[in-house]
């Protein structure tokens, strides 16, 4: 294919979301409340971690200078990297964990939904197969929701301030970017503001449900799609990337 | 603070025609909690089509106690095993 270095960066975005989750999921592994919940979140990091590959994967084909999906994730730097600044948010409690991937998987549900109608056939086939692991997701963070937040006292006001810290990193998801819109115009790309009337219900009426109010408005913060990201970031990757910066290309 | 949560009996079923099997047990705070751990724990790898859960103190267990009583009548009772049938190659699962 020829480089096309606006799909690559499309394809980035996409990936990153997965990765940069999947890593702050797994660091629950061995910490989580309960074995089985333990179990959950590895699955749900697994999953993203395996959407990430295949889209970093296609990211390194779309700019053509041969990297791979491994060298997008352990050889790049923070400023470098184009996830949402909601999915490098700290875990925090359980709570938190849970308004992070509720908000997140509803919203990644509902577009992997049109990209799997994507004009790219390779974007399309990933969507298609990782739409089925995210609406698992969004079950999962649906129903913990609805258990912490009608569930005891301390539950119900740990869920509030989680949501409270993730909800100023929701105006990104929705936020069109002109940069995109060719591959928008052409098909390619989902349109992302369209996202939101769905996305809204959907998370309305869990948090009814969950006896829980929608957030107040606040000013959006923004610029994960360009790199500018929260100190948290930097921290992920320092772990994550570490092995590969010390010994560069080691392989087990 | 949920150590408390009730235990309940997983089985899954690994296809369709099979009966559900018992396969291990898991924590959860209801029912229906009890069946994403399930499914979380014992069928990543696509080991079921199907699963139920049960609480386990829903079970009554016979009493080790009364194993010989139990069991040991059925030893010497060879005629009850269908040992005279030739099974055909390509019947599975009996």
């Amino acid at each position: 294919m020829l480089p096309d270095a606006t799909l690559a960066d499309y394809a980035l975005r996409l990936g990153d979301d997965s990765l940069v989750l999947g890593q702050r999921l797994s660091e629950w592994c061995g910490h989580a409340p309960m074995l089985e919940i333990d179990l959950a979140l590895s699955n749900i990091a697994l999953d993203l971690i395996g959407q990430a590959s295949h889209f970093l994967k296609f990211a390194g084909r779309a700019e053509g200078r041969g990297r791979d999906a491994d060298s997008f994730a352990f050889r790049r730097d923070a400023l470098d990297f184009r996830n949402c600044l909601l999915v490098e948010q700290p875990n925090g409690d359980f709570a938190q964990t849970m308004a992070r991937q509720f908000l997140f998987s509803n919203w990644q549900e509902l577009l992997f939904a049109q990209l799997q109608h994507s004009a790219n056939d390779t974007l399309a086939d990933i969507a298609r197969k990782a739409v089925k692991e995210v609406a698992y997701h969004a079950h999962f963070a649906n129903e913990w929701m609805v258990r912490l937040g009608d569930g005891t006292e301390e539950s119900r006001a740990r869920t509030i301030a989680g949501l409270e810290w993730m909800w100023r990193f929701t105006g990104e998801l929705f936020e069109r970017d002109p940069a995109l819109k060719p591959l928008v115009d052409a098909g390619v790309a989902v349109d992302v503001p369209s996202l939101r009337p769905d996305w809204e219900d959907r998370i309305s009426r869990t948090l009814a449900e969950a006896r829980l109010e929608l957030p107040k408005p606040r000013r959006w913060v923004m610029g994960g799609r360009v790199g500018h990201h929260s100190e948290h970031l930097g921290h992920l990757l320092s772990e994550m990337q570490f092995l590969q910066r010390a010994y560069p290309g080691a392989m087990w | 603070m949920n150590r408390n949560w009730p235990l309940w009996e997983v089985f899954v079923r690994a296809k369709n025609g099979l009966s559900h099997r018992h396969v291990g047990s898991v924590h959860a705070a209801d029912a229906r909690m009890a069946i994403e751990a399930a499914r979380d724990v014992y069928t990543r790898r696509m080991e079921g089509v199907s699963l139920w859960v049960v609480p386990s103190n829903a079970i009554t267990a016979s009493d080790p106690k009364e194993h010989a009583d139990l069991f040991e009548p059925a030893e010497d009772k060879v005629y009850r095993h269908p040992t005279f049938y030739a099974i055909p190659d390509n019947v599975k699962n009996i």
